[in-house]
């Protein structure tokens, strides 16, 4: 029975490689992610200053180490002298907030139409999730999003129910192709022959065989949600004042490039490194858990 | 041909879908009414419109109704501009399409060279040097590559215009700002598939026959490791399509992308409609014109 491993076996299995199997890329990414989630847990109690009080007299200061910067607001004030930093780091709250829930809804979806749909390979219930995957696929994410926000009011339960219900087409598509090949194992035959039910079967042999492989992409997929309401926030069309996103710092600071950079420079750079972050922890979290994955073989002989 | 007849029916339950989750959409959002009445309208002026409208239909045949429209050719018309949708789309269209193709000109120039040097410098400081490029590159939000770039060569060194489409010069920070992402996922995929291809028997023959080297990469090598780019500019043609809306805003571009923010801000949600429907037709016909080069360049592929 070397095929079925119980789920809390592989994560005990995870433990102890997680320890051997450490690469600075992977390490680099896990302190980056826990970092940027504890400062956004522990936001309100280590902001230098109020992200939202507002000081005409002290409106676009610079960083502390340019001319007439201060040491107070070490990377400078924006257009309405609130502190750049302080909103920064809460800026992180909206994105991970918007990255963890969104994906956990088109995960959820996703999981469950994949498994539906690779089950029953080729029958019409397959047949059709399958062409409302090919229509979710055949537009770009940020459009669908764009049309829906239309019809609901600009928010951030508004986005996280959009981003969700938008984007779990990959994850469908994702699932089916896993299950199609699991279920031709032999443990899954066997159980079959035994008279298991179709629901046993999926949730006690197949799932557990696709859901490293799931949290591979999903993991991936919080870096381009978090992506996705940035790009919302910075139209104008996402999270909406006096909510603080990255997004709608970098549109704030849009106007006054010519004169003040930072204020667009620095929500930018903490996107930027969120999601590298992400990434690198997603494609660590691959040569782990999914090997197959990266080599793009099957692991049947092993 | 046969392959190609199936590939157009299978795009049919493609677009119905599609067409019926906008047309859903709008259904629950819509109330054009209020929308397209003055403030002070009775509840009689309302009732009258509605009719007018056909909106007291039920959904079915509502969607019905909009569907023959569509085939027609009838987008409905635009609230805001007092024109057909279809064709306030189709004039801006070129823009976005242009922009588009720029991008992907920007992106196969910067890709192909660095994927093909980055394998062949396998695990060199070169080759890490790249793969770190273009991690980095598919991380930064395009509207940020945009206002960064505006920073350093229109503000801080005034070389290209910010806005607008008139010159070719103004082509050049919006093409490099939608154009990175793609190239980024471009060189990962261009190395990868030179890696397979330099493994290759055919490779290893033309070598062992003496070929120079040169010729070995640029005949056999660098013409194979096309046939995976082919199919990526296919797959992401609609990230592409997708990322030009930020673009677009970021540079003031005179596109859809620009029409479409305007057309949610005032809800008009047939230009709406318009845009999701060419744009969607757009990305599959060019899905399908990859699929079929791609079995064109890669002889190993049959038609059935």
């Amino acid at each position: 029975m070397k095929h079925k491993i119980s789920f809390s076996k592989q994560l005990k299995n995870i433990g102890s490689r997680i320890l051997e199997l450490s690469t600075p890329l992977g390490m680099i990414g896990l302190i980056t992610v826990s970092i940027i989630v504890i400062l956004a847990i522990i936001a309100p109690w280590v902001v230098p200053h109020d992200p939202f009080s507002m000081d005409a007299t002290k409106r676009l200061t610079p960083p502390f180490w340019m001319d007439g910067g201060s040491s107070t607001y070490i990377l400078g004030t924006d257009h309405v002298g609130r502190d750049l930093l302080s909103r920064l780091i809460y800026g992180s709250r909206v994105s991970l907030l918007v990255g963890l829930l969104s994906v956990l809804i088109a995960g959820i979806i996703g999981l469950f139409l994949g498994l539906l749909s690779g089950y029953f390979g080729g029958s019409w219930i397959d047949q059709s999730i399958m062409r409302v995957v090919d229509a979710m696929l055949a537009i770009p994410t940020l459009l669908l999003v764009l049309v829906a926000i239309v019809v609901f009011e600009p928010g951030l339960v508004t986005l996280i129910l959009v981003i969700g219900l938008t984007s779990w087409a990959q994850y469908t598509r994702l699932v089916r192709g896993e299950v199609l090949s699991v279920k031709e194992r032999e443990f899954v035959q066997s159980a079959k022959t035994l008279g298991a039910s179709n629901t046993h079967i999926i949730s006690k042999h197949i799932l557990p065989n696709v859901l490293s492989s799931f949290i591979v992409v999903a993991t991936i997929g919080i870096a381009t949600a978090i992506m996705t309401e940035s790009s919302l926030s910075f139209l104008g069309l996402g999270v909406q004042p006096p909510d603080i996103t990255w997004g709608s710092m970098l549109n704030d600071g849009r106007n006054y490039i010519a004169t003040s950079w930072w204020i667009a420079t620095f929500p930018g750079l903490a996107i930027t490194v969120t999601v590298l972050a992400i990434t690198f922890l997603g494609d660590w979290l691959r040569d782990i858990l999914d090997p197959k994955l990266k080599k793009g073989g099957d692991d049947d002989d092993e | 041909m046969g392959y190609l007849k199936r590939s157009l029916l299978q795009i049919i339950p493609s677009l119905l879908i599609l067409t019926l989750i906008v047309f859903a959409l709008v259904y629950v959002a819509g109330d054009p009414v209020s929308q397209m009445l003055p403030e002070n309208a009775t509840a009689e002026d309302r009732a009258i419109l509605t009719e007018a409208l056909g909106l007291d239909e039920p959904f079915h045949i509502q969607y019905l109704q909009y569907l023959g429209d569509m085939i027609r050719g009838d987008f409905g018309t635009s609230y805001q501009y007092q024109e057909p949708a279809l064709e306030l789309v189709t004039e801006r269209l070129a823009a976005t399409l242009t922009l588009s193709l720029m991008a992907l000109s920007v992106a196969i120039f910067i890709s192909i060279p660095l994927g093909i040097l980055a394998a062949l410098k396998r695990n060199t400081v070169i080759d890490f040097l790249v793969s770190g490029i273009s991690v980095v590159g598919k991380a930064m939000p395009n509207f940020w590559i945009g206002i960064m770039l505006i920073l350093f060569f229109a503000v801080m060194f005034p070389i290209f215009p910010v806005s607008g489409a008139d010159s070719p010069l103004h082509f050049v920070l919006p093409s490099i700002t939608l154009g990175v992402a793609l190239a980024a996922e471009m060189t990962r995929l261009v190395r990868a598939s030179v890696l397979e291809v330099i493994e290759q028997e055919y490779v290893q023959t033309a070598r062992s026959k003496g070929q120079m080297e040169s010729i070995v990469i640029g005949k056999h090598v660098f013409l194979n490791s096309l046939i995976p780019v082919v199919t990526i500019i296919g797959l992401q043609f609609p990230q592409l399509i997708g990322g030009a809306i930020v673009v677009e805003t970021v540079f003031s571009w005179p596109g859809i992308g620009r029409l479409l923010l305007t057309a949610i801000e005032t809800s008009d949600m047939a230009v709406v409609q318009a845009i999701v429907f060419v744009i969607a037709l757009i990305t599959i016909v060019v899905n399908l014109v990859t699929d079929i080069i791609y079995r064109v360049l890669d002889p190993r592929i049959k038609y059935n």
